[in-house]
This record gives C-alpha cells, sequence and structure tokens, in this order.
C-alpha cells in the first residue's frame, strides 16, 4: 500500500518543507551584457546603466544594487536622472520614454517604473516628427525637454508625460531672428543636444545636428543668440560659469563659443583638432572641466586619426601638457566625470572619468599621478577570458581568506588607492553570514578567486598556470611599450582580453581543500596541477608526472591535439598558489574530471579514456584505469566529434539563412533590381522549406549499448573512507563514475603518516558496478551510519564537523542522469531508487548535497539533494530516502550554456551565467539569502530656491 | 532408475540446487536433462525454474514424484494438461515415443524458452481507438529501431475542436523491432509512456522517457490507422465503457498501475563484479524485497512447522541455507557468463 502513499500528503513534514526550503533569484553578479545606456546624478551619487534587452541597473556604494526591467525588452537609448530628485527617465529605441523612482517600502528603496510615455505627433505627421533624438530634464524638476529628429523640440509635464502643446519649440521658430543668408529650414533638422545654462535655467542651449547651435529664452519664448557651427555637430557642453560651451564635431575637431550678453553674431573664439592635421574620427562627447590652477581638464571620446588609429576606442584626458588616449579593450558605450558636488564651488575639480565600454567599466582616478585605474568594487568583467568552469567554496576559513587577499592585493598595486567615488545609498543588508569564495576558471588558463560572500562579486585574487608551461605568445612581448614621443599617446586601459594564446590551457576542473591550502586545477590538454599557497615569491622546479591512461591498449592513435611543452628547470612564481605537481594525461584528452583528498596526499583525474590516482606527497603515480570500450573510435581519436551536432547545426543555420532573409526583404523596399533579388530569396525559402519539411526533426529511440561512444569519459571522482571489503574494516577508498553507467571502487592503502614517505600508496579494484540503464554517472556520495553524507578531507580534523558514524552500515549512492540508487556497503544491493527520467523526461545535469537550516529554528538543519536538470528545473530530493522535495523552474531550458555553467554552493545558494559576463545568484535556503537591501536617501539640498550653479545632471544623451 | 531422497519442505532452495542435486543423485553431473513432475490433478509439469519448484514441492503431498529426462530424448509434448490420464504410462511413453507419433501434437516450447514479447496489451481497458503496445527489448538483439516528431493533433474538447500538438512516430527502422512486430506504424499518436502522458511535454522530454524505458517500453498510441481496431462484441462490455469518448486524451485510463512497476523492477537489474571477479546481478536489499516471497516464504514455514519432513524422505538434505547468497537469485536468462560459485550443497 506504501506506494499509494504519495508523497507530500505527511502536513508536518510540509510544514518543515516551508521552513527549510524557498527560492529566490537574488542578484546578478558581474558586468551586464550588452550594456547600451550610462546615467549618473551627482546628487544622488548613483549610476545607472541600461542594456539591449531592456533592463537598467543603478549601483551605488558597494552593496547598494537596484534591477529593473523594461517590460518591452527594447534595447535603453538614454538614462537621464531628474536633478534633485530620486527618479530618472529612461529612453528605448521604440521611442518610449519611461519614468522610475526609487521608493521606499518596508525599510529599503526599491526601483519602481511609474509611467510610461510615447512621443505622439498631429495625424499624418512622419514617424520622425517624433523620434526623440535629445533629452533635457529641466532642473525645475517639472519639464522634460526632448528634441527630435524633426528639429522640434517638445516639452512635457513631470511625472505625467502631458505635453505641453503651447510651449513646443519648432524650427520656424527658431529661425525667426536668424541672419537672412543662413535661414535654411534644413539647419533645423535633427536636435543633437540640449543643454540648460548652468547660471540660467531660463535659457537652454539647442545643438543641431548640421551645425547649428541656438540659445533660446524660455521666458521669451524665443532664441536669443544663433551659433553658426560649419561642421557637423556631435555635442555640446557649458563651462561651469556659463560664460562660454563647447560643441564637438564628426570632423574630430572642437569649438570654444564665447555667450555674451549683447546682440552681436557670435564667433568661435577657438577650432581645435586635437589630433589632427590628417582626417580624424568624430568627437563624440566632451567636458571641459576647470580647476584651480586654471589648467582646464578637456576630457573626449575619440577624434583619432581615421587611418591609423580609426579603430581605437579612445578617450583623451588633457591637462596642461599632460594628454593620455585611454584606449580601451572594447566600444565606448558612454562616459561622465565626477567633480564636485559642492553647487557653490567655483572650478569643478574632476577627481574621476568613469568610462562605461562595451565589456567593462573602467574608473580612471584624474586627482593621482599618472591617472591610474581605480579597482571596481563590482561590475567586475567576468568574462576577461572566457569562463569554462567555475568552483564554489562554501565558509572559508579565516587564515585562508587572509592569505588569498594579501596574494590579491601584490598583484593590484597598480591600482589607484582613491575610495569608490560612485558612493551613493546606504547598504543596510546584513553582513554575509560566511565568507564564500567562487573560482571560475578561464580559457586563458588563469583562476580567478571572487568573494562571493555578498552581493558585490569582488576580485581577490587571480593565479595564472600559463608560467608552467611553453607556448608561443612570448611572455616578454608587451603591447603597451609606447616610447615617449610616440602620438597619439595612446595608454592601454582594462582586462578584457578575449583572446586566448592556446585553447589547451583552458581550465576544465578546480578543487580547493579551504583547510589545507591545497588547489588542483585541471585543464583541456589533460594537464592536471597541484599546487600549495605560499606568502612569498619563490623561484622552483614543477615536478612533472605522465599519466598513460590507454596503457596496454594499442594500436589507437590520438589525432586531437598535443600535450603542453613544460618549461625545464625553475620557475618564477609570485606570492600565492604555486604549483609543485604537474601530471599530464595521455593521451592529452580534457580532463573531465578531478578530486583532491587533501589529508590523504592524493589526487585523481578522469578523461575520456580513464582515470588515474597520483600521490602529490611521494610525487609518484599510484594506478591508471583505461575504462575506454575497445570499439570507442571516437574517444580515442581526439576532441569530441562534431559528428552528431553536425546534422543539427546545419539545420540550424539553414533556419537563420532563412530568417535573416526574411527579414532582410522586408526591410528593403521596392526598385527594380530588388525584386529579381527577392525571387531569387524567394526561391531559395521554398527549397529550404521543403528541405526542412522532408527531414522534420524527429529523435531516435534506442536503448543505450555498451558499444555507444564515450562509455568511458569518466564523470565524477569521489574519495570516501568506507567499508568496502568487509564490514568490520573501513579503508580509503577511490570511486569513480562514467558515461557509460560504470562504477570503479578501488580499495586504498594510505600508509601512516610517519610512513608517509616509505611506504608506497596502493590501490586494488574492489567492486565495478555496471548499471544497467547505462546512464552517465553524475555523483557518487557514500552516507554513513547515520545516512549522513561523509565530512569533507580534514573537516573533521578541524573540528567543523561531527565524525562520520562507522558503526551503522554505510550506503552508496549513485545519481545518474536518470536515476538515484541507493546501494548497501559493502555488499552492494539495491536498496532504494528514484527513476527521474523514466518518470518525468527530464536528466539530472548538476547534483550536490547542501545543508538546509530552518528559518524557525537554529537547531534543524538537513541534507539534501539539490539538483538541476536538463529542463532548467531545480529539485531538491531527500537523503536518504530520495522522495522529491519541491521543484522550482529556475533556467530556460533552451539556455544550455546556463545550465551547463551552474554550481550549487554547501549552504543551499547557487550561481549560473545569464550571459558570458553575468552570474546570476539563486537562493533555495530560507536561511542563507545573499541580496541587495539598501537604502537611498535624498541628500540635503542646500538652497530650495534651484540655485542652478552646478551644471544640472549629468547627461548621457548618446545616439548609437 | 529411481531414486527417493528428502527435501525440506519449508526451505526448498533454489532450482538450480535442485537441479544439481539431481545431477548428483544419478550421477549425471554433465547431462542436460528436462525435470516433470505430476501435480495433483494428474498433469505432467515441468520443472524448470525458482517457481514451479518451488510450486511443485509446496503441492506435494505427500510424496513428489519427479520425471528426469535427457534433454536431447525429451518429448516436449508430453507436458501439459491432462497428460497423466490421456497417457497412463508416461514412462513408456518416454522411453518409446514413436508408437504415439500418430497424431502430430501441437509442440509448445518449454517454459525455460519463455520470454516476454512484444505485444498490444491492456485491450480491455483500454478505448478502441486507442493501442498499448509493450516493445519488449530483453533478449533480442534487435533495436527498438523507430523514430518519434512533433506534430499535432485534432482533439474534442469542451470548446469545440482544437488542435494541439502531440508527439508522433516519424520512421521505422526496417528490421526493428517496432517494424518486426508491427506494433508501432508511422505516424501514429504517443499518448502515453510506461503509465505516463506525454501531453505538455517537449519531444526531448519524451526521448529521454522513452530511452530511460527502453529494456521494457509500454507505449500507449492512438494508431494513424483507425481500421485494424479491436472491435468489441458491445460497446457496454469491458472494464472501460469509455471508446464514446475516447478522442479525449484525458480519458486515457492510466491504469497501468502496479503490476508494470512490479515487472519492471525486476527486468533491469544491475550488475557488480567484486574483486574482478565474474559479474553479478545486484539483489535488492531485505527490507525492499519483503512484500511477496517474504510472505510466501512465511507460508511454507508455517506448512513444514506442520509437517516436518516429507515423511517419504529417504535422504536427509541438509541444506545449508545460510551460505546461498542473495546474489544468484534469479539470474537473467541469456547471461551465460553468469558463475554460482557460492552455492554449497552437502548431502
Amino acid at each position: 500500500m506504501r506506494r499509494f502513499l504519495r508523497p507530500g500528503h505527511d502536513p508536518v513534514r510540509e510544514r518543515l518543507k516551508r521552513d527549510l526550503f524557498q527560492f529566490n533569484k537574488t542578484v546578478e553578479h558581474g558586468f551586464p551584457h550588452q550594456p547600451s545606456a550610462l546615467g549618473y546624478s551627482p546628487f544622488l551619487r548613483l549610476m545607472a546603466i541600461g542594456t539591449r534587452s531592456g533592463a537598467i541597473k543603478l549601483y551605488g556604494a558597494p552593496g547598494v544594487e537596484f534591477m529593473g526591467l523594461h517590460e518591452e525588452n527594447n534595447t535603453v537609448m538614454q538614462i537621464h536622472f531628474i536633478p534633485d530628485q530620486c527618479q530618472l527617465v529612461t529612453l528605448l529605441d521604440d521611442n518610449s520614454l519611461h519614468l522610475w523612482s526609487l521608493k521606499q517600502q518596508g525599510g529599503a528603496s526599491e526601483l519602481r517604473e511609474e509611467h510610461r510615455f510615447t512621443l505622439k505627433g498631429p495625424p499624418g505627421s512622419p514617424p520622425s516628427a517624433t523620434q526623440v533624438t535629445a533629452v533635457l530634464p529641466h532642473s525645475s524638476r517639472e519639464v522634460l525637454y526632448l528634441g527630435t529628429e524633426s528639429g522640434s523640440i517638445f516639452v512635457v509635464e513631470l511625472p505625467s508625460f502631458r505635453v505641453l502643446e503651447d510651449r513646443t519649440i519648432t524650427p520656424e521658430a527658431v529661425l525667426q531672428r536668424m541672419p537672412e543668408d543662413n535661414c535654411n529650414r534644413r539647419s533645423c533638422e535633427l536636435v543633437e543636444a540640449l543643454r540648460e545654462h548652468p547660471k540660467n535655467p531660463d535659457q537652454i542651449l539647442i545643438g543641431y545636428s548640421r551645425g547649428l547651435i541656438v540659445l533660446w529664452d524660455l521666458q521669451n519664448n524665443k532664441a536669443t543668440h544663433h551659433f553658426l557651427g560649419s561642421q557637423q555637430l556631435e555635442n555640446l557642453y557649458w563651462q561651469r560659469d556659463g560664460s562660454k560651451f563647447i560643441s564637438c564635431h564628426y570632423d574630430g575637431s572642437y569649438t570654444q563659443w564665447p555667450v555674451s550678453s549683447d546682440n552681436r553674431q557670435p564667433e568661435p573664439l577657438e577650432n581645435t583638432v586635437p589630433y589632427g592635421p590628417f582626417p580624424c574620427k568624430a568627437i563624440s562627447k566632451i567636458y571641459w572641466q576647470t580647476t584651480k590652477n586654471g589648467l582646464p581638464y578637456i576630457i573626449f571620446q575619440g577624434g583619432m586619426p581615421r587611418a591609423s588609429y580609426g579603430d581605437r576606442h579612445s578617450i583623451s584626458v588633457i591637462h596642461g601638457s599632460q594628454q593620455t588616449a585611454f584606449d580601451f579593450t572594447s566600444r565606448v558605450i558612454d562616459f561622465f566625470i565626477i567633480f564636485t558636488s559642492d553647487p557653490a564651488a567655483e572650478f569643478d575639480d574632476p577627481s574621476a572619468l568613469v568610462v562605461l565600454a562595451e565589456e567593462e567599466l573602467v574608473v580612471i582616478d584624474l586627482k593621482s599621478a599618472g591617472w591610474p585605474a581605480v579597482h571596481p568594487p563590482y561590475l567586475a568583467s567576468l568574462h576577461c577570458s572566457a569562463i569554462t568552469c567555475s568552483h564554489h567554496v562554501s565558509n572559508i576559513p579565516l587564515k585562508l581568506w587572509e592569505r588569498i587577499i594579501s596574494a590579491g592585493s601584490k598583484q593590484n598595486v597598480h591600482y589607484s588607492s582613491m575610495p569608490w567615488p560612485i558612493d551613493g545609498g546606504t547598504n543596510i543588508a546584513p553582513d554575509p553570514p560566511q565568507r564564500d569564495l567562487l573560482l571560475t576558471g578561464h580559457e586563458d588558463g588563469t583562476v580567478r578567486f571572487w568573494d562571493a560572500s555578498g552581493v558585490c562579486l569582488h576580485l581577490l585574487y587571480k593565479l595564472s598556470t600559463v608560467r608552467v608551461f611553453l607556448t608561443d605568445a612570448d611572455p616578454n612581448d608587451n603591447m603597451n611599450t609606447l616610447g615617449e614621443d610616440e602620438w597619439p599617446p595612446l595608454r592601454k586601459v582594462g582586462t578584457f582580453d578575449p583572446y586566448s594564446d592556446d585553447p589547451r590551457l583552458g581550465i576544465q576542473k578546480i578543487y580547493l581543500c579551504k583547510y589545507s591550502g591545497y588547489l588542483a586545477v585541471a585543464g583541456t590538454a589533460g594537464q592536471v596541477l597541484v599546487m600549495e599557497l605560499n606568502d612569498e615569491d619563490a623561484e622552483h622546479v614543477v615536478d612533472h608526472a605522465e599519466a598513460d591512461l590507454l596503457q596496454d591498449q594499442e594500436g589507437y592513435r590520438w589525432k586531437g591535439h598535443e600535450k603542453l611543452k613544460t618549461r625545464d628547470g625553475p620557475v618564477q612564481f609570485e606570492a600565492g598558489f604555486q604549483p609543485f605537481v604537474l601530471v599530464q594525461c595521455q593521451p592529452p584528452a580534457v580532463v573531465t574530471s578531478l578530486a583532491l583528498h587533501s589529508e590523504w596526499k592524493l589526487v585523481a583525474f578522469g578523461t575520456s579514456h580513464g582515470f588515474g590516482l597520483f600521490d602529490h606527497q611521494q610525487k609518484q603515480l599510484v594506478f591508471v584505469k583505461c575504462t575506454l570500450h575497445p570499439s570507442d573510435q571516437l574517444a580515442l581519436e581526439g576532441p569530441l566529434s562534431r559528428v552528431k551536432s553536425l546534422k543539427k547545426s546545419l539545420r540550424q543555420s539553414f533556419r537563420r539563412i532563412r530568417r535573416s532573409r526574411v527579414s532582410s526583404r522586408k526591410r528593403r523596399g521596392g526598385g527594380g533590381n530588388a525584386s529579381e533579388v527577392q525571387e531569387a530569396n524567394a526561391k531559395f525559402d521554398q527549397d529550404a522549406l521543403q528541405e526542412m519539411e522532408l527531414a522534420p526533426v524527429q529523435r531516435k529511440i534506442e536503448a543505450r549499448s555498451a558499444e555507444d561512444s564515450f562509455t568511458g569519459f569518466v564523470r565524477t571522482l569521489y574519495f570516501a573512507d568506507t567499508f568496502l571489503r568487509d564490514s568490520s574494516r573501513h579503508c580509503p577508498s577511490l570511486w569513480a563514475g562514467t558515461n557509460g553507467g560504470t562504477v570503479y571502487a578501488f580499495c586504498l592503502r594510505v600508509p601512516p603518516a610517519e610512513r608517509r614517505m616509505d611506504e608506497p600508496v596502493r590501490a586494488e579494484q574492489a567492486k565495478e558496478i555496471q548499471l544497467m540503464h547505462r546512464a552517465p554517472v553524475v555523483g557518487i556520495l557514500v552516507l554513513d551510519g547515520r545516512s549522513t553524507p561523509l565530512p569533507e578531507p580534514l573537516e573533521v580534523a578541524h573540528d567543523l564537523s561531527k565524525s562520520p558514524d562507522m558503526q551503522g552500515s554505510h550506503q552508496l549512492l549513485v545519481v545518474s542522469e536518470e536515476q538515484f540508487k541507493v546501494f548497501t556497503l559493502p555488499k552492494v544491493s539495491s536498496k532504494l531508487k528514484l527513476k527521474l527520467t523514466a518518470l518525468e523526461g527530464c536528466r539530472v545535469r548538476k547534483v550536490t548535497v547542501a545543508n538546509f537550516g530552518s528559518c524557525k529554528t537554529d537547531d534543524y538543519s538537513e541534507n539534501d539533494l539539490a539538483v538541476l536538470t536538463n529542463l532548467g528545473d531545480i529539485q531538491i530530493i531527500s537523503l536518504p530516502f530520495l522522495k522529491l522535495q519541491i521543484r522550482y523552474p529556475c533556467i530556460r531550458k533552451e539556455d544550455v550554456s546556463g545550465i551547463a555553467s551552474c554550481v550549487f554552493t554547501k549552504y543551499g545558494q547557487g550561481f549560473y551565467l545569464i550571459s558570458p559576463s553575468e552570474f546570476e545568484r539563486f537562493s533555495l535556503s530560507t536561511k542563507w539569502l545573499v541580496e541587495p537591501r539598501c537604502i537611498v536617501d535624498m541628500p540635503e539640498v542646500t538652497s530650495n530656491n534651484h540655485v542652478h550653479n552646478r551644471p544640472g545632471t549629468e547627461n548621457a544623451a548618446r545616439k548609437s | 532408475e529411481f531414486r527417493r531422497f528428502s527435501l525440506e519442505r519449508s526451505k526448498p532452495g533454489k532450482f538450480e540446487e535442485f537441479y544439481g542435486l539431481l545431477q548428483h543423485v544419478h550421477k549425471i553431473p554433465n547431462v542436460d536433462v528436462l525435470v516433470g513432475y505430476t501435480d495433483i490433478h494428474g498433469d505432467l509439469l515441468p520443472i524448470n525454474n525458482d517457481d514451479n519448484y518451488h510450486k511443485a514441492v509446496s503441492t506435494a503431498n505427500p510424496l513428489l514424484r519427479i520425471f528426469i529426462q535427457r534433454k536431447e530424448d525429451a518429448d516436449y509434448s508430453a507436458f501439459g494438461t491432462d497428460t497423466m490420464t490421456r497417457k497412463k504410462n508416461v514412462l513408456s511413453n518416454v522411453l518409446r515415443p514413436d508408437n504415439h507419433k500418430k497424431k502430430p501434437h501441437i509442440v509448445i516450447s518449454m517454459p525455460q524458452d519463455f520470454r516476454p514479447v512484444s505485444s498490444i496489451i491492456d485491450v480491455d481497458i483500454l478505448p478502441e481507438t486507442h493501442r498499448r503496445v509493450r516493445l519488449y527489448k530483453y533478449g533480442t538483439d534487435k533495436p527498438l529501431g523507430f523514430y518519434i516528431r512533433d506534430g499535432s493533433s485534432i482533439r474534442v474538447t469542451p470548446h469545440g475542436l482544437e488542435k494541439v500538438p502531440g508527439i508522433f512516430i516519424s520512421r521505422l527502422v526496417p528490421g526493428g523491432l517496432a517494424q518486426s512486430t508491427g506494433l508501432l506504424a508511422v505516424n501514429d499518436e504517443v499518448l502515453e509512456v510506461n503509465g505516463i502522458e506525454v501531453s505538455g511535454k517537449s519531444l526531448d522530454q519524451v526521448t529521454d522517457m522513452m530511452i530511460a524505458n527502453s529494456r521494457n517500453l509500454i507505449i500507449t498510441v492512438r494508431p494513424a490507422n483507425q481500421r485494424n481496431n479491436v472491435v468489441r462484441n458491445s460497446r457496454t462490455s469491458g472494464s472501460s465503457g469509455q471508446s464514446t469518448e475516447s478522442s479525449l486524451p484525458s480519458s486515457t485510463p492510466n491504469i497501468l498501475g502496479n503490476l508494470l512497476q512490479g515487472e519492471e523492477e525486476s527486468d533491469e537489474e544491475d550488475i557488480i563484479i567484486e574483486d574482478s571477479g565474474e559479474p553479478q546481478q545486484i539483489p535488492k536489499a531485505a527490507p525492499t524485497s519483503e512484500s511477496i516471497e517474504s510472505l510466501s516464504q512465511i507460508e511454507l514455514l508455517h506448512e513444514s512447522t506442520q509437517n516436518g519432513f516429507l515423511p517419504s524422505s529417504e535422504m536427509n538434505l541438509n541444506h545449508s541455507a545460510g551460505s546461498i547468497s542473495m546474489e544468484y537469485e534469479a539470474p537473467e536468462p541469456g547471461r551465460k557468463s553468469l558463475e554460482e560459485d557460492g552455492t554449497i550443497i552437502t548431502l
């Protein structure tokens, strides 16, 4: 009758489940994918970043973060904070305007969308009449000025977005008092920039795309001055005192204009092409910042000589004789300057330059000599080199934490010591409950150590494994060494560097023992490095061993990449984790599993050919086991074959072609030649369509067999001290699970500590289990006599875990992609199983044991399995009874890389990549929750009667 | 040759042991033999597995008479209903089979050669328009041999006819189980996989479910060709009575139930190799196998305490049950490499 009792009918358990489990996506770490707009409020000292997917993110002091998402998922084009308010306006590429505000709710601030608005012209007018190109929030906080493609400037009331039609500034009105010979309707097409006078809120500066600049008097509704620029206008900037303004142009020049009170036709004071005389690219934005010593800071984006440096993404800073062109690693989206926040101050006195590039945020300290970069506490570019794997370690002991930080600080000496300049808002989140490390492995052979304890994912230390190997890239080849007289004075800034010298260096598996400081790292070319933390720089030889995983199998030829060449002789290592042992698998296939036992000083590694065990104390290979099926040619010959996916990718590319042709056809208008092309396209479409109908997406239904490919692929390795041979004696053991559903168990004999160096470690195969369903084994776990998972190595020695129960009988949990099975030990008989795939059609992608504490009582906690399936669902399954507790949809099932990147923590949290540069953090626990909680208060406004001697709000007006 | 010996009724042991015992007492260790017995109705029935061996022992009243034939000489037709009444002298029949060859008997293969085969099942409980097919991969080398695809089908819903997505058989591999049994056809709509409805599941999910169940795959389909449907005598007969609303997927009876689950349990035992020895099946741990087996064990025990040893016993069989490992229970037929080295029978 038991099978009729459905789980979830026990009210006590149901209540407990509510106290234990809760799913929340809490915060996004890293750098926003495809940023498209930047805004800054000097009043709130908050920065806003908009993205192409319609997200808007606000950042202030570390821990102060807000996120909003536009329903339309359209690209955010511009962001403007309303002066002296907790409000901002966004302009999307669908021409809609959105008003967001920070409101306090339940003790914390929240970002909410208040209103949306799309400018509508009179009936029959072309769309360009209302296409917004420039936005100016007026310092009165009551109105927004919207410049459009047609040249009209509309005035809308805030926060209602009501159009004040009588106040519209039409091109006709602007041209009224123009000198006759320049009076051309076309000179008022497209409003490029709108700037409010820094001292007189009744005057605004209007810049038109063709070069005409007009100072408009809002009171009298008339133009007071016309500035006749001859070059196509890019942007405008008022000087602090309002006596001059700067215009920058498409031809790479900028011009200073005086604003006088008389009615003379104004003439430019100065016209400069900073990188002339050869044709230059546009200067798209410019700042002119005054200082006490009289020398202004002129900061502008672009303007590089078109022919030789036209591909650079640069921002130039000129201060007296100092000039530097900061050369960014990716396209500059926008930038702003942080300067004095005191409205009464006489000078701008800029302190920092904040640049949003497409792939990273760079902040330059303008106060310190040499203009060093500031290390950002958030918005880290996780993808400086593509992330290839991640590993999370919870609850790091303080000692190790401090040593890692100290090693990291030695790497960061070239950063400025300036405190983080964007410091608005107050972080009111409780301190993180523990110190957590997230380790990311990268394609370029580096491992980055991130502080993952709190909301700000902060880089602590970066480890490179490249030094151990000889690679093609010359380490002394420094692109940045430029002589004194180099022109333009380019200086490379930023860390984004997606180009890997050698793909074999890529990190695939990481294992860190937090108690001993041992770190094992394994890579794409079968390399396994064991490292130790050293607080000093050191030069030493890395012991080198080879593990021939094919052993006696003969007649096979590896067609994949070669193994990495090692450096002979001693290698210089900087303080931090320093490798002392290198094991290279032969054939040099990618390492697919890794386990380290710091107490026994053993490291186990597996590839698609087999697995091996290495004694890193004696520096001896203990044994290797070939898991390869003799008929498995694919695994033998080289990197995972693309045979299967080829068909699929062909099909997909067919579809893509089709889609792009369809859309391009939509865009294209009529025309003689076009119709011909259209016809050809239509024919092509039809052919492609027919092809697809002939071969619909279908799936073969076939039982897996021992002969399938990659059955020998080692998926998981596990060390356990358990009863393998008989129930009276337990011994160290190594377990391995393969893609073909085989589990191998080896009995290990590790000499006692006093004879550890004298006697060899021995291993003997004790068991081999073949799961009949042959699904890949993704997890192996031994439960002790109390059905508790065995503790990690050294956990008991550090008094951080109860010693395992060696009295009661142990159980073995084998998790395959399809089933969970509990077996008894030492005699293997099946005890329990959960057939996940047969019931639900989903497969296990990731599985970890997690400890869940109750939010009601401190003294209750339990261990469960946290499981991520190929459908992107997260399931919690109880131990040891394998009952499904709860299920949450988490990742879209189409997001394969997101699912593949997921890591669970030991306390029921997790991370997965939502883009190459961003981790989403989630929590399954009611108890451990790391999420931003912060307050943004309105700073005291020094004077209430709007003394507008502050140059308004940063206006990040950009067109792309 | 006649032999008499005793068995402990409460612990009859395994058929294999019994078989070894027979070979031992007849001193024919390497001869393949057929073992039969007469049941209470006088039928000659075979003993060739644990079940019918236990049955034979439990029905012995009080004597269990066993017939042994050399396998190559065996007359399979001798087995069956009424054998004993029809042929008074089975032995003469066995020894001189030629005398009785006048009428050719329908040859029924031995139960040991029986194996589950692919078939249409649950005809009585399913709507006429549906067909539940069991593809029994086990014991054949044939691939399942079919492909599935996405498609759409018309359903009767409370809101009228609606087009809903469905999963269909798209292709049969020649020579595969699906094609050779003729149970599935291209464009049949898949409704359930091993009792679980596929509606709302993606093609990949259904693929994974089928592969996960591939050793004993039970698919409920709506055949594309509805002309070969089973015609019932009357619409009201049968246990389903749902044929009128058969096009509603929700009406599909979900009675695959426990029987299937139970059967499934037994057919998928994992294999263990201990200390590089021979592969063996992993048995179930004691607590989970309590249900039926232990129950029957208890009954047997009860009976035997009443009767004690079989009165006809001449030899006492010291059955060292304790040494018999659970691991040798129900070896997979066809897995020839299985060895029984743990069995100890002392006489």
